[in-house]
């Protein structure tokens, strides 16, 4: 098990890549320093991506992306991770989504109720997959490709995610190598 | 600079120093201890004690910031040891940042350094095959580097001796190539590793897939218990150093050991500059260390002087204890130090899938890894175009892929129900490079480090040979995977710098000539008989099995040989 094992994880469940894979998985590539472009602690943002958040993974039964922190756990992904031009592209991503959200309802996403957001977001993401499928390696990443990515991270490796959401166990204490498989309990978070 | 206070000579005398607190330079002071030497224990830096200095050893995932991930600017301060798989939030501190210890790369190496004490046994992966006769004939049969001056039955006590006491999980698989040895029980193979298993058995009479064996107490004996180790609790987390001592590291065993004797003294933050060779005794007399907090130099001495500060930082000692008599080296009579430097490649994997089995899965997780394939190339003779062979990784697990379109509770409740896909299947490349004098680590003639040392400069490389091999690994595989009914068969080659596969070793090799090697078949210089040089840098060929357990065998093995003959008045 090591660092990559999380990133693995979410990647797999995507079933693809992951935005700064290329330097999460083989170290970065980037001259350009991570410096930070923006403060994304802001209340005022941390609060918004929570929402973001929220939408893409709600409370259901079980907690949300909400009570994993996920708008502080974006920021400091976004500022400390991504490199400087994927941070431009996240920090202006959060005005075209009120810009997309105001176009779309006449308010801002803040303002929005829950079925609007879940609307938005649904067509955001389904506009993210159609340009991810198609844009070339060197054309800029989809910002709410990023939102999504960084949600499912922080959720399913946060102690509500990993534990409540999914299974965790820290000390298994045996290894079984052949154990018969039953569909349908959670899936384990590590 | 020198601050040599002669009225505590006496204070400063032991009958035996260890340069080194690792894999090895833990074996050597527990070993000389256990005989009643009073033995300093030098390490250049920081103690890590057991359990107390894992600062990050019971963190859930959620506690650290990043989720394990290193930040980028890190990333970017650090290339070279960011290229470690085991580099993470979870155990940076204990691997040397490339800034606070810089090397010369005539060629690109990855050199991969703990600098604490424990060294990188508290990150190694544990994997713990004993070498063959296979192994130690090569370079006589293949006619490269020089003849290994011992032979199996020379080191196979010495292997049941060391790994009785750090505790080897495994099976008697009865295979020549690969020595069974003592052994706590293996942990299993999954499903798919075990029908890979059987599936190579049928199609080839040579090939054997096994459980891979790892220094991890699967069922601890008294011996493990005495050294306050309890059982594995397979968390995979070892990287972090395990407050259990469910895996071997020289922290959890060694370590503790030799300074319960009552005979050790460990001191930390004390890099050694030179061996202190006397030209009238025509021995080593000592060390002479730098304070890494102090600046300070101090001398301490000993009658027998132990080399194990990690295969090229032991050439860099080496290479750096110069005197009338050895003006190119400590022991350096041959011209050979620094010389002959191998590593192992592992530059190329191979992954697939595997459809079938799906109503069984696995629980728990597994401290060894998965499977292991013995070399099975050239093994008895000669059939290939490349010398040498390869061993190789294997293991199966169940994943977990499905679509994650949309936003809202369906995704949510689509993402965290288990309904897992099928098996992914992997295997990676261990091949044994074969040692050449224009593989070398040598002084840099100008840079130094921050105390004055000479800088290391690495010149190591690939060559024909090992291309040849790495095709032959893919080709292999794949028709083993194929065979077998894997599919998306995907084979890759990473291209990696030599260094990454943290096995370099060589450059003061044993030998029997001294016209040709720098130490004899006890791992005593040949010109200076009370040093002694038992980490990888005395491995005069690489085999292609997992060094560690190999360097402890040696280390046991000459720490006998040392105070029987300083017992007997010879040094």
């Amino acid at each position: 098990m090591n660092r990559r094992d999380a990133i693995t994880r979410v990647g797999l469940i995507l079933g693809g890549t992951v935005i700064g894979a290329e330097f999460f998985m083989s170290g970065c590539k980037s001259s350009t320093s991570a410096s930070g472009v923006a403060d994304l602690s802001k209340p005022e943002i941390v609060a918004f991506l929570d929402e973001v958040g929220e939408t893409i993974l709600p409370a259901t039964t079980t907690p949300g992306a909400k009570a994993a922190e996920i708008g502080k756990f974006m920021g400091v992904m976004v500022t400390d991770c991504y490199t400087e031009a994927d941070q431009k592209i996240f920090l202006k991503g959060i005005s075209d989504l009120d810009e997309a959200s105001n176009k779309k309802f006449g308010k801002k996403f803040m303002e929005a109720d829950a079925k609007q957001r879940t609307e938005l977001l649904t067509a955001l993401d389904a506009e993210q997959k159609a340009y991810t499928k198609t844009k070339k390696p060197e054309d800029p990443n989809h910002y709410f490709r990023m939102m999504k990515e960084l949600t499912l991270l922080g959720f399913f490796t946060s102690k509500p995610g990993a534990t409540q959401a999914l299974r965790y166990i820290a000390v298994p204490g045996k290894y079984d190598g052949n154990f018969p498989y039953k569909k349908g309990d959670k899936a384990w978070a590590t | 600079m020198a601050n040599l206070n002669i009225d505590n000579v006496k204070d400063r005398t032991f009958d035996a120093i260890v340069i080194g607190s690792g894999m090895s330079g833990g074996w050597a002071a527990k070993e000389l201890t256990d005989k009643g030497l009073k033995t300093l224990i030098l390490e250049r830096g920081r103690d890590v004690k057991h359990n107390i200095d894992y600062p990050t050893t019971n963190m859930y995932p959620w506690e650290f910031e990043h989720r394990g991930e290193m930040p980028m600017a890190v990333q970017e301060a650090n290339p070279i040891v960011n290229r470690c798989y085991a580099f993470g939030e979870d155990a940076a501190h204990f691997f040397v940042k490339d800034n606070d210890h810089p090397y010369v790369q005539e060629k690109p190496f990855d050199w991969i350094r703990g600098y604490q004490v424990g060294g990188k046994s508290l990150l190694w992966a544990r994997q713990t095959q004993r070498w063959s006769d296979f192994d130690f004939e090569g370079p006589a049969r293949d006619g490269f580097a020089v003849d290994w001056p011992i032979r199996y039955k020379d080191i196979a006590p010495w292997y049941s001796y060391v790994e009785k006491f750090a505790g080897i999980s495994g099976n008697k698989d009865g295979l020549a190539e690969l020595p069974d040895g003592e052994f706590l029980p293996a942990f299993p193979l999954n499903t798919v590793e075990t029908y890979f298993s059987e599936h190579v058995k049928n199609k080839y009479s040579n090939r054997h897939v096994i459980s891979a064996r790892c220094a991890h107490l699967s069922k601890p004996n008294q011996i493990h218990l005495d050294q306050g180790r309890v059982q594995c609790q397979k968390r995979t987390l070892c990287q972090r150093g395990c407050p259990f001592g469910g895996y071997f590291s020289a922290n959890a065993s060694t370590i503790p050991w030799a300074l319960k004797s009552g005979h050790a003294t460990l001191r930390p933050f004390s890099v050694v500059q030179e061996v202190i060779y006397d030209e009238k005794l025509g021995k080593a007399t000592g060390v002479r260390v730098i304070d890494t907090n102090t600046k300070e130099a101090i001398e301490y001495f000993a009658k027998i002087i132990f080399v194990n500060a990690a295969a090229l930082n032991t050439n860099l000692v080496l290479l750096n204890s110069t005197s009338n008599r050895f003006p190119n080296g400590l022991g350096n009579d041959s011209g050979v130090l620094g010389k002959y430097v191998a590593f192992h490649n592992y530059s190329a994997h191979i992954n697939a899938e595997y459809d079938g089995f799906k109503e069984w899965t696995t629980d728990g997780r597994n401290p060894a890894g998965g499977g292991y394939i013995p070399r099975f190339r050239n093994v008895y003779k000669q059939e290939t175009d490349f010398l040498r062979g390869y061993a190789s990784g294997f293991s199966a697990y169940r994943y977990q892929q499905r679509p994650w379109d949309g936003v809202g509770s369906s995704l949510k409740d689509n993402l965290v129900k288990d309904d897992l896909s099928g098996w992914k299947v992997g295997s990676h490349m261990m091949g044994e490079t074969i040692p050449k004098e224009s593989n070398y680590v040598a002084l840099d003639k100008t840079l130094k480090d921050q105390w004055g040392i000479p800088q290391l400069k690495i010149s190591v490389d690939y060559d024909d040979n090992d291309e040849k091999m790495k095709k032959d690994y893919i080709e292999q595989l794949t028709e083993m995977f194929t065979t077998a009914g894997f599919t998306n068969i995907k084979a890759s080659s990473d291209h990696r710098a030599p260094g990454l596969d943290i096995h370099e070793m060589g450059g003061a090799r044993m030998g029997n000539d001294p016209k040709t090697s720098i130490l004899n078949k006890w791992n005593q210089m040949h010109a200076v008989k009370n040093v002694f040089v038992t980490d990888g840098a005395s491995m005069t060929s690489t085999s292609c099995q997992n060094p560690s357990l190999t360097y402890m065998a040696f280390t046991a093995r000459a720490a006998d040989y040392a105070v029987g003959e300083m017992k007997k008045g010879n040094i």
